[in-house]
């Protein structure tokens, strides 16, 4: 260990009590920023993870234009070969087709405007929770044949249940007339009243024959495990579909924009609270730094005497700060890490959470991110600050007079 | 051959609405391996006159000559290096650092002037064991007696060899056993390595020490005789 380490780290233990009290400040502001960044990640996930299971996936194929404006005539040609396709070059990912209009739907009693979108029954749970979320009957099961699935408000403004009969209303791709009868197979909850009182799912063959598409359709959904899977795969549709005319691939951040404003808007909000806590860390820091080379003053005269030069004990002081921050690190990374770890198995929940988790179909629980990240993004920003803290107390002596110095008690 | 020159410096420091004159017009020379002590009464002048020649306080006028070369208008840095390379400083409370053992004290400026490890603990180690600390290597100062303290601080002076100590009342703080010892010991270093000793003192006892004495007054130097040292 080289001297001036050596006096560095003496230093700091001249006033053991002081120097583990500023350290303390930081291991603590260190872990509370580690479980609450490593809570917001989680959270973030979680929701990420829901909004896109529920219905628009991660990434999807569309027409241009058809994200602002969504036409029926918008549409992609041979949709079922092109899903194929994009299989075939992702098989770890879950592809499926579909289309969708705006259309009437009436029963015996009464008649609302909605959403139907035609999907391919084999493939839709796999990118959607929706048929999970089927609570009487069941799902599609044939893409031909004329059933429907809907939602449990629409299906109680209509005044119908599983078995009944709905007649649609629409135009047709080619601007015919679009129309058909449909049995209701299954009502789902998504625990979303919006989606439960505007969307019904019907087969994609059945759709595409009722609403004059023939080989068409709007969108093919691609699903992957993990975000992180989002931007290998959107290259590789790209390439796919570089060829095709008309066609563009939108990922998350784009189908889905304000989930992003969303969790943008959160993390502005608690960044101001943990910049709150930095800087009382930093000020701290300041004070601990700056009392030592008060109280030091007299001996940096000596040194300066000695002909060390203001540079070197600037130095000194800023390597002091910089071990006395690295303590703060490692013992506050390691606590962190070993309780944001600990939540990540078992999960974190809070009083009312199971009734607002059940409601909205999310977990009861959030499970914080454990990543290199999410560890050392607070604490390392506590470390810059601590620092950037150091520097005053440091360019004081760069103003010390040594004959001055030496007579300071 | 000349190692200092002094050519009327003068020095004031305002007190109040009073103006002391710290030196007063005050030229001096001192010859290279000579062993000289300046005396006077409390406020003579003796400390601004170590701190002038040593570049530790500025001077209202005059010039000082170290071996030949103006140094009195260097910079900060500049004066800095020179102290660190070629001047060695002994002050009256020790003014050692506290938490680095007597080895580590005289190894400090040694690093500073980027000595390496090995020559370092091998220099620290002699003058160690010249000043009479053998053993004595691994203790801090608070371990060390207030004679041992001021043996690590001659020993820190002089390890990189400069050509000039300036000792500010170096046995003030000391019993007149160790202040002999002490004093032996510079006499010894001055005579082996040929080292200038300035040494700025009130006690009779030290004087007695000194090849030439100079006597200030009130900023000004009222004797400078040669003298049979002790």
């Amino acid at each position: 260990m080289i001297l001036s380490l050596r006096l560095a780290w003496r230093n700091l233990w001249r006033h053991k009590r002081r120097t583990w009290l500023t350290a303390l400040a930081m291991i603590f502001s260190n872990v509370l920023l580690i479980f609450m960044i490593s809570l917001q990640f989680g959270s973030y996930d979680m929701m990420i993870n829901n909004t896109l299971r529920a219905f628009s996936g991660e990434i999807q194929v569309q027409h241009e234009g058809y994200q602002q404006n969504p036409k029926l005539r918008s549409s992609i040609p041979a949709i079922i070969p092109l899903a194929l396709e994009l299989r075939s070059i992702l098989p770890d990912a879950h592809i499926a087709a579909r289309a969708a209009a705006f259309a009437l739907v009436s029963s015996e009693q009464r008649s609302l405007g909605i959403q139907i979108v035609g999907v391919q029954p084999e493939y839709e749970p796999m990118v959607s929770t929706l048929p999970g979320m089927v609570r009487e009957g069941r799902f599609l099961q044939d893409s031909n044949a004329a059933e429907i699935v809907i939602g449990r408000v629409l299906a109680r403004n209509l005044k119908v249940s599983v078995g009944d009969e709905l007649t649609l209303l629409g135009s047709g791709r080619d601007g015919s007339f679009a129309a058909g009868v449909v049995s209701i197979t299954g009502v789902f909850d998504s625990g979303s009243s919006d989606l439960d009182r505007t969307l019904a799912e019907v087969p994609l063959g059945y759709f595409q024959d009722t609403f004059a598409m023939r080989d068409h359709g709007n969108a093919i959904v691609v699903a992957v495990d993990d975000l992180s899977a989002v931007p290998s795969a959107l290259v590789a549709v790209q390439k796919e579909i570089r060829g095709k005319k008309g066609l563009t691939v939108l990922d998350w951040t784009q189908l889905q924009p304000g989930l992003k404003q969303a969790i943008q808007a959160d993390m502005s909000s608690a960044w101001f609270m943990y910049g709150l806590l930095i800087i009382l860390v930093a000020f701290s820091v300041l004070n601990t730094q700056l009392m030592s080379v008060l109280e030091r003053t007299r001996e940096f005269g000596v040194i300066t005497a000695l002909g060390i030069k203001p540079r070197k004990l600037a130095s000194l002081v800023m390597l002091e700060t910089a071990l006395m921050a690295l303590i703060g690190l490692v013992i506050g990374v390691a606590i962190g890490w070993m309780i944001a770890s600990y939540l990540n198995i078992a999960g974190f929940h809070y009083p009312g959470m199971e009734e607002m988790a059940e409601k909205f179909n999310l977990p009861d629980r959030v499970y914080p991110s454990v990543t290199f990240f999410s560890m050392i993004l607070g604490p390392g920003i506590v470390f810059l600050f601590s620092l950037l803290a150091g520097v005053y107390p440091s360019l004081r002596l760069f103003r010390l007079q040594p004959v001055e110095a030496m007579r300071a008690v | 051959m000349t190692a200092i020159k002094c050519i009327d410096l003068c020095k004031n420091f305002q007190q109040g609405d009073v103006v002391i004159k710290a030196l007063n017009h005050v030229s001096l020379d001192i010859e290279e391996g000579s062993f000289i002590c300046l005396s006077g009464p409390s406020g003579s002048g003796k400390t601004t006159l170590l701190n002038a020649i040593g570049g530790l306080d500025k001077l209202d006028s005059g010039e000082v000559y170290f071996n030949g070369r103006r140094v009195d208008q260097l910079g900060k840095g500049p004066m800095a290096d020179l102290r660190l390379h070629y001047i060695g400083f002994v002050f009256q409370a020790y003014n050692l650092i506290p938490v680095l053992t007597a080895q580590e004290n005289v190894e400090f400026v040694m690093q500073v002037q980027g000595v390496s490890v090995k020559e370092r603990r091998r220099k620290s180690s002699a003058i160690l064991e010249e000043v009479g600390l053998k053993g004595m290597e691994n203790r801090r100062p608070s371990q060390l007696s207030g004679g041992q303290q001021q043996r690590v601080a001659v020993a820190r002076a002089i390890v990189s060899q400069p050509k000039l100590v300036l000792a500010d009342e170096p046995t003030a703080n000391l019993d007149s056993e160790t202040a002999a010892q002490l004093m032996d010991l510079l006499r010894e270093l001055n005579q082996h390595h040929n080292v200038t000793f300035l040494i700025a003192t009130h006690d009779e006892r030290v004087m007695r020490y000194a090849q030439r004495l100079i006597r200030m007054q009130d900023g000004k130097i009222i004797a400078d005789e040669l003298q049979e040292a002790d």
